[in-house]
């Protein structure tokens, strides 16, 4: 077993040529969790965009956050659409909201048993799931319940 | 100054569609299907497409309208476009792109069309990403939610949660476009009947609410209609379908990444329709047909419902078989069979089948059939939605 939620041979996150995202993904590889703040008017933002939706600042700075939220929903994929899941079986996949960070959201794994019950309104935190033999290396956000 | 409107302007004067295959069984290449839909659409409204001068499509569809107007040998191209946005969220907006570009001028006979063979490029319910994945796609990819169902299902859950709905509203949904789907000779699911036993032991493709006979198919296939202003259309071989409105957009921020759009359990109709209605000077309950995308069925429940088709509170109620089709129906629903079990046409064969109603030529025809809806792309971003109208709704 690899240790890792899903199987090896997923599709891997990627910055990309613009780097837009590469603050989020440095920090998860320190196991910190970065969403971005506006610097002029201090609204969160997620997910990454060049400017603030609301004040129109370019001025957005990567604050580390804490990874406590609630499930605002869920689903079980039974059917595999990727050769690195045939024959895996289901999984639960979680919208996780944080309250504390303006009820932005986030998707990731829900850990634990892929049949346990979910529960809308769940609290859950983060947990870091690192990617470390990966070319380049990442680390990916998890979910557990609290 | 005069009202800025498309209603009444234009009409779909002519249909075409190919014959619709399961995804891989076409023997024909994506681009002949479509010039197949468009010849059959202007020999349909009597025209020849040589007269054609413009293409309106959605969907990143392959077939550009400047290759189809050479090979078509039309005298001159003067509108070419495309509706941002993947899925059928454009399928109506094509339509209206069309009818705008005939009611102001640019244009005088314009094809709305979509070619789609996916057995022969990427198939939607698989996924072909590459090792990296990046923008959106690196939020979501590493945890499985890949497929445009992964996409959507957590809209669905979350409202079906909120407004206490049961699968069985699904279930009704699905088992009236496969009772269309019978009668219906290019249905791809004519000879598979849908019951409730059959519904229920369905295989999950995603807990909860997506049975298997929850999703579109994959399919091969093109479809075209014919824009033209609407008093020449008048006079036209095929009694006119006025496009009476027509909406397309998204929510505030409904495209905001990784799932953070602020109105999430939603199919994005909610500030389009009430615009819609109101260009059409109608409302819900002046629609005897009703035609809408199904992606999924959770996005037709949704799409229902921020149209002023259905209450929440009462879709448990009203959202069983016997109200959705033809023969009793208060809502007749999806009367060719829909994506689900006509042909995944990313929903052009709605537009289609809603131009059958409106002349009165439908195999499940309605009784009532002077205003139709179509609603196309639950959830995505843009959707959009038309109305058409028989010459009575002018």
């Amino acid at each position: 077993m690899s240790g890792f939620y899903l199987p090896n041979g997923l599709p891997t996150p990627s910055s990309g040529p613009d780097g837009l995202s590469q603050p989020y993904w440095d920090g998860t590889r320190e196991k910190k969790l970065r969403i971005q703040k506006c610097n002029g008017c201090g609204s969160w933002q997620w997910g990454p965009e060049w400017i603030c939706h609301r004040c129109h600042s370019f001025d957005l700075s990567w604050q580390e956050i804490q990874g406590k939220g609630r499930i605002y929903s869920y689903q079980r994929p039974h059917h595999p659409v990727h050769t690195a899941l045939n024959g895996h079986g289901p999984y639960i996949a979680v919208l996780v909201e944080l309250p504390d960070y303006g009820n932005i959201r986030m998707v990731g794994n829900l850990l634990g048993d892929p049949l346990q019950t979910v529960t809308i309104g769940a609290a859950v935190e983060a947990v870091f799931e690192p990617h470390d033999d990966a070319k380049p290396p990442y680390t990916l956000v998890q979910w557990k319940t609290v | 100054m005069a009202e800025r409107t498309l209603r009444g302007k234009t009409a779909i004067a002519g249909i075409g569609e190919t014959i619709y295959y399961k995804h891989g069984q076409s023997p024909d290449s994506e681009f002949k299907l479509a010039l197949q839909a468009i010849v059959k659409a202007c020999e349909d409204a009597g025209i020849s497409p040589h007269e054609v001068d413009g293409f309106a499509s959605y969907g990143n569809d392959r077939s550009d309208g400047p290759r189809l107007a050479a090979a078509l040998g039309v005298k001159e191209l003067k509108f070419s476009n495309m509706f941002w946005g993947g899925g059928g969220g454009g399928v109506c907006g094509a339509v209206g792109n069309a009818s705008a570009a005939v009611a102001t001028g640019m244009a005088d006979c314009v094809i709305a069309f979509r070619s789609l063979a996916q057995g022969q490029y990427a198939r939607y319910g698989r996924s072909g990403a590459a090792a990296a994945v990046m923008g959106d796609d690196a939020f979501l990819f590493p945890y499985g939610v890949m497929s445009p169902a992964q996409r959507f299902a957590m809209k669905i859950t979350r409202f079906m949660h909120d407004h206490g709905i049961k699968q069985e509203a699904l279930r009704g949904i699905a088992m009236a476009c496969y009772h269309h789907a019978q009668k219906n000779p290019n249905a791809v699911m004519r000879g598979r009947e849908l019951d409730e036993a059959k519904y229920d032991a369905s295989r999950w493709i995603i807990e909860p609410f997506h049975h298997l006979y929850d999703c579109c198919q994959e399919n091969d296939g093109a479809a075209a209609v014919v824009v033209v202003p609407a008093e020449r259309a008048k006079d036209m071989k095929n009694k006119a379908a006025y496009v009476m409105a027509c909406g397309q957009g998204g929510d505030h921020r409904s495209a905001a990444p990784v799932h953070n759009m602020p109105n999430y359990p939603s199919s994005h109709f909610g500030k389009l329709a009430p615009r819609m209605y109101e260009m059409a000077k109608m409302k819900p309950s002046d629609m005897g047909i009703v035609q809408c995308y199904e992606n999924f069925t959770g996005g037709v429940l949704m799409s229902l419902i921020e149209h002023g088709m259905v209450k929440p509170e009462e879709a448990n109620e009203v959202l069983v078989k016997s109200n959705l089709i033809v023969e009793g129906g208060k809502m007749p629903l999806n009367t060719s069979g829909g994506n689900l079990a006509e042909c995944y046409m990313h929903g052009l064969e709605l537009v289609i089948e809603a131009t059958r109603q409106i002349r009165g030529t439908a195999i499940n025809q309605v009784k009532n059939n002077d205003a139709a809806i179509i609603m196309g792309g639950p959830m995505v971003t843009p959707v959009s939605s038309l109305i058409l109208g028989s010459e009575a709704t002018l």
